[in-house]
């Protein structure tokens, strides 16, 4: 019984502990919110622990009518990385925001209802609820967005807005469009349906382009990416790493649970092979822009226009039946994870630059990178990651995904793959050559900014770089999955 | 003790790097203690585990890594080869740098990624699998990179980037061979003999496709092994700091690459298949128009560092070149060339140290007279070049003995009057330095009397003295009138009787020469 709890807590409860913020008092806020990610990681640890996968359908409604939850090893890893992230993020936050700051006191509440917002995103087993979870984190993430009330950033959440709303609108003309078509919303079963009721494909069809163009949208692919760089680049820190490497994730995610649950009905294979030329031409462009822009941020922004790209990648051979499908997917996860803890790592760390430089271009950056070595070292250990160079959980999200590549005989793709890691590592080492050059003008005194900061940073950092000493381990248990089904084992 | 004794090798230079990291810049003992401490523990490592392979113990360590691939360390004959050599050399460039950046800031980053780049090294040579030395050796590139931009000057920087788009770029290529192979045949462990070999999964595979993978490997380990035309990273690292110099030509970058196209000739191909598939005769012409081509350069240049690194363009080949012979001599000639090359070509770059932060000479037409002025410095430098030259009984003579026996043995005639014509050029570009140095006047003053210390100059010229308290006003030592400092002058002296030695006492067991011969008999019977 308590264990059919676990999955509406791990929504509800972020909401509470949201509202909670709000209400309370800044110190008694704070206890709370210690309280709530504890609280959070009993609960990823109850699912984990489960033996079975959990599912869940609330209010007592049976599909396909009800609010159901299910989590396969797809959203269960995809919680554990939310919560590495929201921990060190929030630890990251309370030393970054001065005490009483007013904007402190907007990002909590919004931080908490976006957790909550991912974590319905991961669950949810039906259509309608996945667009309520979108459009959850859509307007937290654009409430976070404008935190700071200047020009820039209003602009940038204006823009961001306008995308969300337009990429939430489209889903569910996608949903509508699929339940009138199968009578149906449940996620596990609209691939059944459609079979069953073959004639109306072009309704499917339409309905999987609508969600498709919505979902790359959220997920800025590349050229639907124009709102990223200014949202991520001109936000307060802790909410460039969340946005980064959450935000972006969920509607990943979410694609990619509607494209195994549609490979086998419909013939996706020169749409994947569409996705995958886009992503590559979006892992081009970004980094060539990363390569341009003055300001580390930004430059960090544009990184992750790129690095989405290689998320769709494997689309050109995730097709059932297809050879190196299995490690596709595994590829695509780790990808994931890899680009979620090194890319928060990086903000988080890059803010305690800008923090002690008290600018943001990179070149006066030189003196604070010798006052915050350890934020610099995060910097160094997220940037291996990113190029993907071993041991980095980037390294083994690369390797899988050549390999991947090579089993499908789609060897082209290795090209792209090998020739984007020297576009990588030729943005990073433009960050990281700053500590070899000489201070120009005399260190200026500052105070030391507070260890935590870049603790937190370098937390992630080293997960991230060394992780991939853990993907064997992984790849099993994933692979391990009832419900990925045909798409689990390799 | 003995499961110990492979992990306790890589942990002692990385440990200690990683503290060295966090000690601040002014506790100069504890910094040099430490990286004493780790060479000699590092070294006493090697010895057990050379003792111990003697006594039939074999060492092997597992580690859980990507899907279906692990991390393999293991000490087997070749890898303990280039271990000792490590190791040895390691100990002597410490020594080294801890004299020459006496004075120079930012050492504790230095000496930091200095243990890391040792620790790639190490790693490089007990990997026991494809993945294992792809890890270490992009590690390397990492680890090498500081140490490279260590001054920070604009000049300096612009090398530094070269260095990684020529590094990373090798790596990336290096990465799509061993993915190709391992698509093809699964996960590839080292082997005496050749992994395909006992593998017998090559029964099906197209010969282009074997070829074309072997071509990647070498294109891949070529950037390092600074094969013509990827060489062209090798001679603008110069500008990094003398021990760095050292150690790159030594044993590090240019040796890794070299290390690692033996592993794929011999312990991944095998030499057998690798001859039958006919892919051992481009080799060899690449790497004899490698020999002629960076001697030929060697002779153009007056800077002496640049002349040494275009000589170890041509000298890293001779490996090269050994390794594509087929037959037991070529194998012996390029493998005890790898021992040899980095005893003499480090000796060579500690005495090019020792007359720029002396005297201040950097150019070779600056060298008239040194002789007399750095008689012991001026000594162990012809010890290297006349080894260079392939002089006996220098270890290099040993070398190109084996390497012209290893031709006739292969049947290459023309690859016999390649190494004629090259030892002619070495001497070309090596025996005038020697006549300047010892026979002609030297000058009324040197280059450098004038400002004592020149990385202490540089030091000044980029932190203003006031704004950095570690680099102290009064830490600029008193002119010298004799011979380099003591610190430089032993290690240099300890390398170049290395040199001499390997060479007079070949013959006796456990010599680089008695080693190689039985790696030889290894490979050849599998």
């Amino acid at each position: 019984m308590t264990e059919g709890l676990l999955l509406p807590l791990l929504v509800l409860w972020p909401l509470l502990v949201g509202l909670g913020v709000y209400a309370l008092p800044e110190r008694a806020s704070a206890a709370l919110q210690v309280l709530g990610t504890v609280a959070m990681a009993g609960l990823v640890v109850g699912v984990l622990a489960s033996p079975e996968p959990l599912r869940a359908a609330l209010g007592g409604w049976a599909a396909p009518l009800g609010i159901g939850l299910h989590a396969d090893r797809l959203a269960e890893s995809m919680l554990v990385l939310t919560l590495l992230v929201y921990a060190a993020v929030l630890l990251y936050a309370q030393a970054y925001f001065a005490h009483g700051s007013e904007l402190a006191r907007r990002f909590w509440p919004l931080a908490w209802m976006l957790w909550a917002g991912l974590n319905a995103g991961y669950l949810s087993a039906d259509l309608f609820n996945l667009y309520v979870a979108l459009e959850l984190v859509g307007l937290a993430a654009v409430g976070l967005t404008a935190l700071t009330g200047q020009s820039t950033a209003l602009a940038a959440a204006l823009r961001y807005l306008l995308a969300a709303l337009l990429a939430s609108n489209l889903f569910l003309l996608a949903v509508v469009l699929l339940y009138t078509s199968t009578g149906s919303l449940a996620l596990d079963s609209v691939g059944a349906h459609l079979a069953a009721t073959g004639s109306s494909t072009w309704a499917a069809k339409l309905a999987l382009a609508l969600a498709l163009v919505a979902l790359a949208l959220k997920t800025a692919l590349a050229p639907l990416h124009f709102w990223l760089p200014a949202a991520h680049g001109n936000a307060v820190t802790p909410v460039s790493a969340l946005l980064s490497a959450l935000v972006l994730k969920v509607s990943l995610l979410i694609l990619l649970r509607l494209w195994l649950e549609l490979a086998p009905v419909l013939d996706l294979a020169l749409l994947g092979l569409l996705l995958a030329l886009l992503g590559l031409v979006a892992s081009v462009w970004g980094s060539v822009l990363a390569l341009t822009q003055r300001k580390i941020k930004m430059l960090i922004a544009y990184s992750s226009v790129a690095q989405v790209g290689y998320l769709f990648l494997p689309l050109a051979w995730l097709l059932p039946g297809g050879l190196g499908a299995a490690l596709a997917l595994e590829a695509t996860v780790l990808h994931l994870l890899a680009h979620g803890l090194a890319k928060a790592a990086m903000f988080l760390a890059a803010g305690v630059l800008v923090l002690s430089a008290g600018r943001d271009d990179l070149a006066s950056l030189r003196g604070a990178v010798a006052r915050e070595p350890l934020a610099f070292a995060a910097l160094t250990l997220a940037g291996v990651s990113l190029i993907g160079l071993p041991p980095s959980l980037g390294f083994a999200a690369k390797w899988q995904m050549m390999q991947a590549a090579l089993l499908a005989d789609q060897w082209p793709w290795l090209l792209w793959l090998l020739g984007g890691t020297l576009l990588s590592a030729a943005y990073v080492f433009r960050v990281l050559r700053l500590a070899f050059l000489p201070a120009a003008e005399a260190f200026e005194a500052r105070a030391p900014l507070p260890q935590r900061l870049s603790l937190c940073a370098l937390a992630l950092a080293l997960l991230a770089a060394f992780g991939g000493f853990g993907a064997a381990a992984f790849s099993d248990w994933l692979a391990a999955d009832a419900l990925l089904g045909p798409w689990g084992g390799a | 003790m003995n499961d110990w004794l492979l992990p306790l090798t890589l942990a002692s230079s990385l440990v200690a790097g990683l503290i060295i990291f966090f000690l601040p810049e002014r506790s100069v003992g504890w910094r040099s203690a430490l990286n004493l401490g780790a060479a000699v523990l590092k070294l006493a490592c090697v010895a057990a585990m050379v003792w111990g392979t003697q006594q039939g113990i074999s060492y092997e360590l597992r580690l859980p890594f990507l899907p279906g691939h692990e991390l393999l360390l293991r000490a087997d004959p070749l890898g303990l080869l280039f271990v000792t050599l490590s190791a040895v050399l390691w100990l002597l460039t410490t020594i080294y740098a801890i004299g020459y950046l006496e004075h120079s800031p930012n050492r504790s980053r230095f000496f930091g990624f200095f243990s890391l780049c040792v620790t790639a090294t190490v790693g490089i040579a007990l990997s026991g699998n494809l993945l294992t030395f792809f890890l270490f050796y992009e590690l390397l590139t990492l680890a090498t990179y500081p140490l490279v931009v260590h001054r920070g000057t604009p000049q300096v920087l612009q090398a530094g980037a070269r260095y990684l788009a020529y590094t990373l770029g090798g790596g990336v290529v290096l990465l799509a061979a061993i993915v190709w192979l391992q698509t093809l045949v699964g996960p590839v462990e080292f082997r005496a003999g050749g992994a395909l070999l006992a593998l017998d999964a090559t029964a099906g595979m197209a010969p282009w496709m074997l070829v074309g993978i072997f071509a990647l490997f070498i294109a891949g380990l070529g950037v390092k092994a600074a094969l013509a035309p990827m060489h062209g990273w090798l001679p603008h690292a110069m500008v990094a700091p003398a021990p760095v110099s050292a150690l790159l030509h030594a044993v590090a970058v240019v040796k890794a690459g070299a290390f690692g196209i033996v592993r794929v000739v011999y312990e991944v191909f095998g030499i057998e298949f690798a001859h039958s598939l006919g892919v051992l005769l481009p080799l060899a012409i690449v790497a004899s128009i490698t020999i002629i081509f960076g001697s030929l350069r060697a002779l153009a240049q007056d800077d002496l560092k640049r002349r040494l690194a275009y000589s170890t363009v041509s000298q890293v080949s001779y490996i090269v070149l050994g390794v594509a012979l087929f037959g037991p001599a070529g194998t012996i000639g390029g493998l005890v060339h790898l021992v040899h090359q980095g005893l003499m070509k480090i000796t060579l770059f500690f005495c090019a140290g020792n007359y720029a932060e002396t005297l201040g000479v950097h150019r070779i037409s600056q060298m008239a007279g040194i002789g007399q002025r750095m008689p012991w410095t001026t000594a162990a430098f012809t010890v290297g070049a006349l080894g260079m030259i392939g002089v006996p009984p220098v270890a290099g003579f040993i070398s190109k003995w084996y390497l012209g026996l290893g031709a006739i043995e292969a049947g290459l005639g023309w690859v016999l009057a390649v190494l004629l014509f090259s030892s002619l050029l070495n001497a070309a570009y090596f025996l005038p330095i020697l006549r300047l140095a010892w026979f002609e006047a030297p000058p009324p003053s040197w280059p450098h009397e004038a400002h004592a210390d020149h990385a202490t100059h540089e030091a000044r010229q980029a932190y203003p003295p006031h704004a950095h308290p570690t680099v102290a006003d009064d830490a600029a030592p008193p002119p010298r009138t004799g011979d380099a400092a003591l610190l430089l002058l032993l290690p240099t002296l300890c390398a170049a009787a290395l040199a001499l030695l390997a060479g007079l006492a070949a013959g006796v067991p456990l010599s680089p020469l008695d080693w190689v011969r039985f790696i030889a008999t290894t490979e050849y019977l599998p």
